[in-house]
């Protein structure tokens, strides 16, 4: 077999599939538990969701904003760090997004207001994500733990700014933008009417095509990637690992933050306290099932707003919580199968070269 | 306000920081990262709720509880040491699916989307709610040994030298015969039942399970863990800490001299600055996290 292939097949398709198998298994017995039977719920799942425009708006919605955060896991995972940040730094990009939109005067043409907000929106994450970056160069504190104790402090940060300095009064949210919207797919498709949909996922998925750009076809990408692999050995190859992991934790963290445009500048229009809504953890998953590649990060987005998005659908038959446990069920599955199915692949192979020989 | 009140209320809301961050300590020691503590709380709360509906004494819910957190610790400890899956996505996959399914089973079981009827306690009803009236409870005496009774098992115990011998240098432990792969289920499985009993406690001692009850609890506890750099006494005395901060801060609310959210910070700061090596650097045991032997 073509190595190449193997390895696509090992670590990118089997993996998934098994996956959603299990998921599917464990699906099947909580619907029973309910009462309901699992044809019907699935087939609802998937009606509700790729079977109509409005369904399938709010899958390309909710899969805008994971291929943001997956993304930003990615990269931090591809310099060999594990950011759990992609929530606060989301939080922080919407934020930042809304005050460059306010500061904004009004009647500011699109053109220069939205690049602007999208570049508040980076810059923020970008910031949050430098804290654990410079922390792990300098100090080689453990980006996990950093990571994982800022997204409260920021969270707690934004809340108290959006609950009592900048906000709309008995709301936790600012007021609306006076510029940078970004309109909605249904402005020029009408079938996506109602939907969340909108043009920020172009901006999205140049983002993703950037990424693939720099981490497969330029030198500090080169670089970024053999820190990750073997940060001893780029060391010795004069990579200056500190300054890649800085920099890979800002990236990490400019991704994360770009996703805040897709609710504060395509949808609402103004930050909203908790919007992230766990969609910078869920990150984790989309990373760790699209392997870590941009390609594979939209479709494991993709995956997994169907599933969020299908939780809507089916409520009617069982609690829209099931998809909840199943997101569960399916990352607790792909990270125990991708070793394993690779351990058994490699071994029928060598039980089939045994065979030959 | 009078110190004593202060005391009662900084240990009643330390019970459950001391059950998790003792699970943390055991886990982690053994080099298996315990991001699963808010989870297996959770669980925890959940199960508890549900012997104690079912069943109608508050003893039951102790044991469906720890049974919950053993249930969940099993898979976290089956992954990542036999199936050597990533110890941190491990711990946010059981948190996600906990979340999940607590609010499948809580519709399910109760038919809301919130909360669970009210269940019974410990202590008769109505003491409970005085300031001293939790001292009733036995889970808080057992919370307030656990710390120590932790440093002894890890420190003077032949376990406790395997565990930290599988923790720091797996290799070297297997070289002289530690039996890894149990020692690290062990550890793993009492971490959920600690966890799960601070959940537990959290659980009766409000009479009842709501919707995500545990509320970053479990990262507080492994803050308090990674802030005492990994020893139990240590991690104890953080988590008295950063319950005495949020005590201040309830105290101090109708003043509105600092904002609760500042107060929320400090236990997640501290950390930051633990791990980063202002003062003391905390180091983790060598063998944290790391799934290849």
């Amino acid at each position: 077999m073509n190595a190449r292939f193997r390895t696509i097949l090992e670590e990118g398709v089997l993996p998934p599939l098994v996956a959603l198998a299990i998921a599917m298994v464990a699906g099947d017995l909580l619907i029973l538990m309910y009462g309901q039977a699992p044809g019907a719920v699935w087939r609802m799942l998937l009606e509700g969701t790729w079977g109509n425009a409005y369904g399938f708006g709010q899958v390309l919605y909710k899969a805008t904003t994971l291929t943001c955060t997956g993304l930003a896991v990615a990269v931090s995972l591809r310099a060999g760090l594990f950011s759990i940040g992609a929530e606060g730094q989301l939080a922080a990009g919407g934020f930042a997004a809304a005050v460059a939109g306010l500061a904004i005067p009004a009647g500011t043409p699109e053109f220069f207001a939205v690049p602007v907000c999208v570049l508040a929106a980076c810059l923020a994450g970008g910031a949050v994500g430098a804290v654990p970056g410079v922390l792990r160069a300098k100090f080689g504190a453990h980006e996990v733990i950093v990571t994982i104790m800022l997204n409260f402090i920021v969270l707690a940060l934004l809340n108290y700014i959006v609950s009592t300095k900048l906000h709309v009064p008995e709301t936790l949210h600012t007021p609306e933008l006076h510029a940078g919207f970004v309109s909605r797919l249904s402005g020029t498709f009408a079938v996506f009417h109602g939907s969340a949909a909108n043009w920020t996922l172009v901006i999205v998925g140049a983002a993703a095509a950037a990424l693939w750009w720099f981490l497969f076809r330029t030198r500090a990408g080169y670089e970024l990637r053999a820190v990750g692999l073997q940060p001893d050995a780029a060391e010795n190859a004069g990579v200056k690992v500190g300054a890649a992991w800085r920099n890979a934790m800002m990236l990490s963290g400019a991704l994360a933050g770009l996703g805040g445009i897709n609710f504060v500048l395509g949808y609402k229009g103004y930050y909203e306290d908790g919007f992230a809504g766990g969609a910078g953890f869920l990150g984790i998953a989309v990373a760790l099932v699209g392997r870590n590649h941009p390609l594979g990060v939209i479709l494991a987005a993709l995956f997994f707003a169907t599933l969020s998005q299908g939780g809507l659908a089916i409520n009617a038959m069982v609690p829209k919580q099931l998809v909840e446990a199943l997101q569960g069920i399916v990352i607790v599955a792909v990270a125990t199968s991708v070793p394993e199915v690779r351990r058994i692949v490699r071994q029928a192979a060598g039980k089939m070269a045994g065979g030959r020989a | 306000m009078s110190l004593l009140l202060f005391l009662a209320q900084t240990v009643r809301i330390a019970i459950p920081y001391l059950f998790a961050a003792a699970g943390g300590a055991l886990a982690e020691r053994a080099g298996i990262v315990s991001l699963t503590l808010e989870g297996f709380m959770l669980g925890g709360a959940f199960g508890a709720v549900l012997g104690a509906h079912y069943a109608g004494s508050a003893w039951i819910g102790v044991v469906t509880g720890v049974s919950a957190g053993l249930a969940l610790a099993l898979v976290h400890a089956l992954c990542t040491i036999r199936y050597k899956a990533d110890h941190v996505v491990m711990g946010v996959a059981i948190n996600l699916f906990t979340v999940g399914i607590t609010r499948f089973f809580l519709q399910l079981a109760f038919g809301s989307s919130s909360n669970s009827p009210r269940v019974v306690g410990f202590g008769a009803d109505g003491t409970a709610a005085s300031t001293f009236g939790f001292l009733l409870n036995p889970l808080v005496w057992l919370g307030i040994i656990v710390m120590p009774a932790l440093w002894w098992l890890v420190q003077k115990t032949t376990f406790g030298l395997r565990v930290r011998a599988v923790g720091e240098h797996p290799q070297a432990a297997a070289s002289v015969g530690v039996p890894v792969s149990r020692v690290r289920y062990v550890a793993v499985l009492a971490s959920g039942a600690l966890a799960a009993l601070g959940g537990v406690y959290l659980a009766l001692d409000q009479h009842q399970f709501t919707d995500s009850m545990t509320a970053g609890r479990g990262f507080i506890a492994l803050a308090a863990v990674i802030f005492g750099r990994w020893d139990p006494l240590r991690a104890g005395v953080a988590c008295l800490l950063f319950a005495a901060a949020e005590t201040l801060q309830i105290q101090l609310q109708a003043a509105q001299l600092i904002p609760s959210q500042f107060v929320a910070m400090i236990p997640y700061v501290l950390t930051i600055v633990a791990v980063a090596g202002v003062v003391g650097r905390s180091t983790p045991p060598a063998a944290l996290g790391r799934t290849t032997d």
